[in-house]
C-alpha cells in the first residue's frame, strides 16, 4: 500500500521517491562492504570518518579517566609513599633480573654469533592507553590512544606487563584499533617453554580463553605450561608469553588434543600497553621471497596506501591471513627464518 | 504546524547521543543486553519528523556506527537503511499506535536491524554469535516505552521552542 494520505504526501519527500532512494542507498551499501571487505581500499574514508568521531570516543572514555585522575588525587600522602616505595623495591628486584639478563642476551648474542644466525636486538617499546570504549560485542577490538602519528604501524604487537595483548589492526593517525589475541580471528604463532613444541594459539571470542587445536595426541602438553609466542609469522616477536595451558583433552578417536590456555595478560582489565617496535633484523623474515640480501628497511610495502609507516613497517599480515602464514609453524624445525643479516644494531 | 520548523539539532543531538550510548564501556555479562539505541532513535526519529529523518539520515548515523564498532563499513548503513524506509513507509500508523502495539512495532523493526547485521555478518565470515545476538532485540523491546518517553519530551521541546522563536 502507498503512503497516500493526501496531507502527507505531497509534502513529504522533496527528493527522490523513497522507494528509490532505498534502492540507491542500499546498492551503496553493498557496495561499500564489498570493497572494505576485499581489500583496503576504504581504509582512507576509514580513517578520515574515524578520527572525526575520535573526540565522541574520548568523550565516552572521559568518566573513567576522571575516575582514575580522582582516586589518584584523594589518595592519601602516607598510602602514596607507601605505594612508592613499594614501587621502587619491585624497581630494584627487576633491575637486578635485568642485569643478568644483559648478561645472559651478550652470551646469546655471542653464540648466536658463532651459529651464524641473527642476534636478537632489545625490543623497543612505545607506550599506549586503551581507551575504555566499547566496539563490536562479538569481536574483540580495543581503541588505542596513538596512532601512525606517534609511529604505530599495522601489524604491530601489542603487550603488557604479563603478557602479550594482540595487534594493531588499523591506524587512523592520531589513535589506532587493535584486535585482542582472543578475538575468534586472530591466531599467535607459541611455543612451549619447557619442551619448545610450537603450535597456534587460536581466539576464541571468550577473554580468558585461548585454543591450541593443532596438537597431535602424542604431543608433550601439560596443563600449567606456559606459552611464550616463537616469532614465526613475524608479526609477534619471539619470546613474549602468551597464555598458560589449563586444560588437556584427548578423546580417544580424535586425532587431536582440544587445548585451552588462558592467556597471561589481563586482557579485560588493562590499561596501559606497550607497542613493540620489532628490531629492524627481525623485520623482513617471512613475506620476502630474496633470503640473500639484508633487507633494507625502507622498502615500504606498496599495498597499503594509507599507512605513512616507519621504516619498520614491513611484514604485518593483517590478522586474518596471519593464520595462513603462520601454518608452517605446526611443522617441527623451521629454525632459521631469519636471513643471515647479522643483526646490525641501527 | 510546528513539525515544519522542526529545527534538525536535537535530531542530531540525540543520534550522536545514541551513538555514544552505543560505545560505553558495559560489564562483558551485561554487553548483549545493551539495547540498539540507534536503531531505536532512527525508528524514532523517522516515525516522527519523517521529512528530517530519512533514508540518508540512517545511512549516516548506520555509516557512522560501523566506524566506531570496527565493522565493515555499510553494514549498519545497510539494515537502518531498511529499517528506516519500512518505518517511513508505515510511519502514519504506527505513530497512532497504543503504546503497546508500537512497542511490538519497534521491536520488530529491531529485529529486522539485527537480522540484516547478522546477515552481512555471516556473508563476510565474521563470527554470528549465535542466539545470543538476539538479545539486544529483547533489550530494545524493554527500553523502548522510557526511551520513546525521554524522546518525546525533547521532541516536543524543541517543537516548541522553534514555535516560540520563528
Amino acid at each position: 500500500m502507498a503512503l497516500s494520505t493526501p496531507d502527507s504526501e505531497p509534502r513529504l519527500f522533496s527528493g527522490p521517491a523513497p522507494g528509490l532512494r532505498l534502492v540507491v542507498l542500499v546498492a551503496l551499501a553493498i557496495v561499500l562492504m564489498v570493497f572494505d571487505h576485499r581489500d583496503q581500499h576504504l581504509a582512507r574514508i576509514r580513517s578520515y570518518l574515524a578520527a572525526a568521531l575520535y573526540p565522541l570516543q574520548e568523550a565516552v572514555d572521559a568518566p573513567s579517566t576522571a575516575g582514575r585522575w580522582l582516586t589518584e588525587k584523594l589518595t592519601a600522602r602516607d598510602r602514596l609513599i607507601e605505594e612508592n616505595a613499594g614501587l621502587k623495591r619491585e624497581l630494584l628486584l627487576e633491575r637486578g633480573q635485568l642485569q643478568r639478563m644483559a648478561a645472559l642476551e651478550a652470551e646469546n648474542a655471542r653464540m648466536r654469533a658463532l651459529l651464524d644466525s641473527t642476534a636478537k636486538v632489545g625490543d623497543k617499546a612505545l607506550i599506549a592507553e586503551i581507551l575504555s570504549v566499547d566496539m563490536d560485542r562479538l569481536r574483540h577490538r580495543v581503541v588505542l590512544n596513538r596512532g601512525g602519528r606517534d609511529g604505530v604501524f599495522v601489524g604491530q604487537a601489542i603487550i603488557d606487563a604479563r603478557g602479550v595483548v594482540g595487534q594493531v589492526t588499523r591506524d587512523r593517525g592520531n589513535s589506532s584499533e587493535a584486535l585482542l589475541i582472543t578475538d575468534p580471528d586472530h591466531a599467535v604463532p607459541v611455543e612451549i617453554v619447557r619442551n619448545g613444541l610450537r603450535s597456534i594459539a587460536l581466539g576464541t571470542g571468550d577473554l580468558e580463553r585461548l585454543s591450541l587445536p593443532f596438537l597431535a595426541r602424542n604431543s608433550d602438553v601439560k596443563a600449567g605450561d606456559l606459552l611464550v609466542s616463537s616469532g614465526l609469522g613475524g608479526s609477534f616477536p619471539a619470546g613474549y608469553p602468551v597464555a598458560t595451558v589449563q586444560d588437556v583433552r584427548g578423546d580417544s578417536g580424535e586425532p587431536f588434543l582440544v587445548v585451552t590456555a588462558r592467556p597471561t595478560a589481563a586482557l579485560d582489565r588493562i590499561r596501559e600497553v606497550l607497542l613493540v617496535q620489532p628490531p629492524p633484523a627481525e623485520v623482513a623474515a617471512p613475506p620476502d621471497d630474496s633470503p640473500l640480501p639484508p633487507p633494507p628497511p625502507a622498502a615500504s610495502r606498496s599495498g597499503q596506501p594509507a599507512a605513512p609507516s616507519p621504516p619498520a613497517a614491513t611484514t604485518a599480515p593483517a590478522p586474518a591471513t596471519s593464520r595462513p602464514a603462520a601454518a608452517p609453524a605446526a611443522a617441527p624445525a623451521a629454525a632459521p627464518a631469519t636471513p643471515p643479516a647479522a643483526g646490525p644494531e641501527e | 504546524m510546528s513539525r515544519n520548523r522542526a529545527s534538525p539539532l536535537m535530531l542530531w543531538v540525540t543520534l550522536l547521543g545514541a551513538l555514544a550510548l552505543a560505545i560505553v564501556p558495559l560489564p562483558t555479562a551485561a554487553e548483549p543486553f545493551r539495547p540498539p539505541f540507534l536503531t531505536m532513535a532512527v525508528i524514532y526519529w523517522t516515525m516522527m519528523w519523517p521529512r528530517l529523518c530519512g533514508l540518508l539520515t540512517a545511512f549516516i548515523a548506520g555509516l557512522l556506527l560501523d566506524v566506531l564498532h570496527g565493522n565493515l563499513l555499510g553494514q549498519h548503513a545497510l539494515a537502518l537503511v531498511v529499517v528506516s524506509f519500512l518505518t517511513l513507509r508505515f510511519h502514519l500508523q504506527i505513530r497512532n499506535f497504543p503504546l503497546w502495539q508500537l512497542t511490538a512495532a519497534a521491536t520488530l523493526l529491531m529485529a529486522i536491524d539485527t537480522f540484516f547485521v547478522f546477515w552481512s555478518d555471516g556473508i563476510a565470515g565474521d563470527p554470528t554469535g549465535g542466539l545470543a545476538r538476539w538479545a539486544t532485540v529483547l533489550a530494545g523491546a524493554v527500553a523502548w516505552a522510557p526511551a520513546m518517553a525521554l524522546l518525546d519530551n525533547l521532541r516536543l521541546r524543541s517543537e516548541n521552542r522553534s514555535k516560540r522563536f520563528s
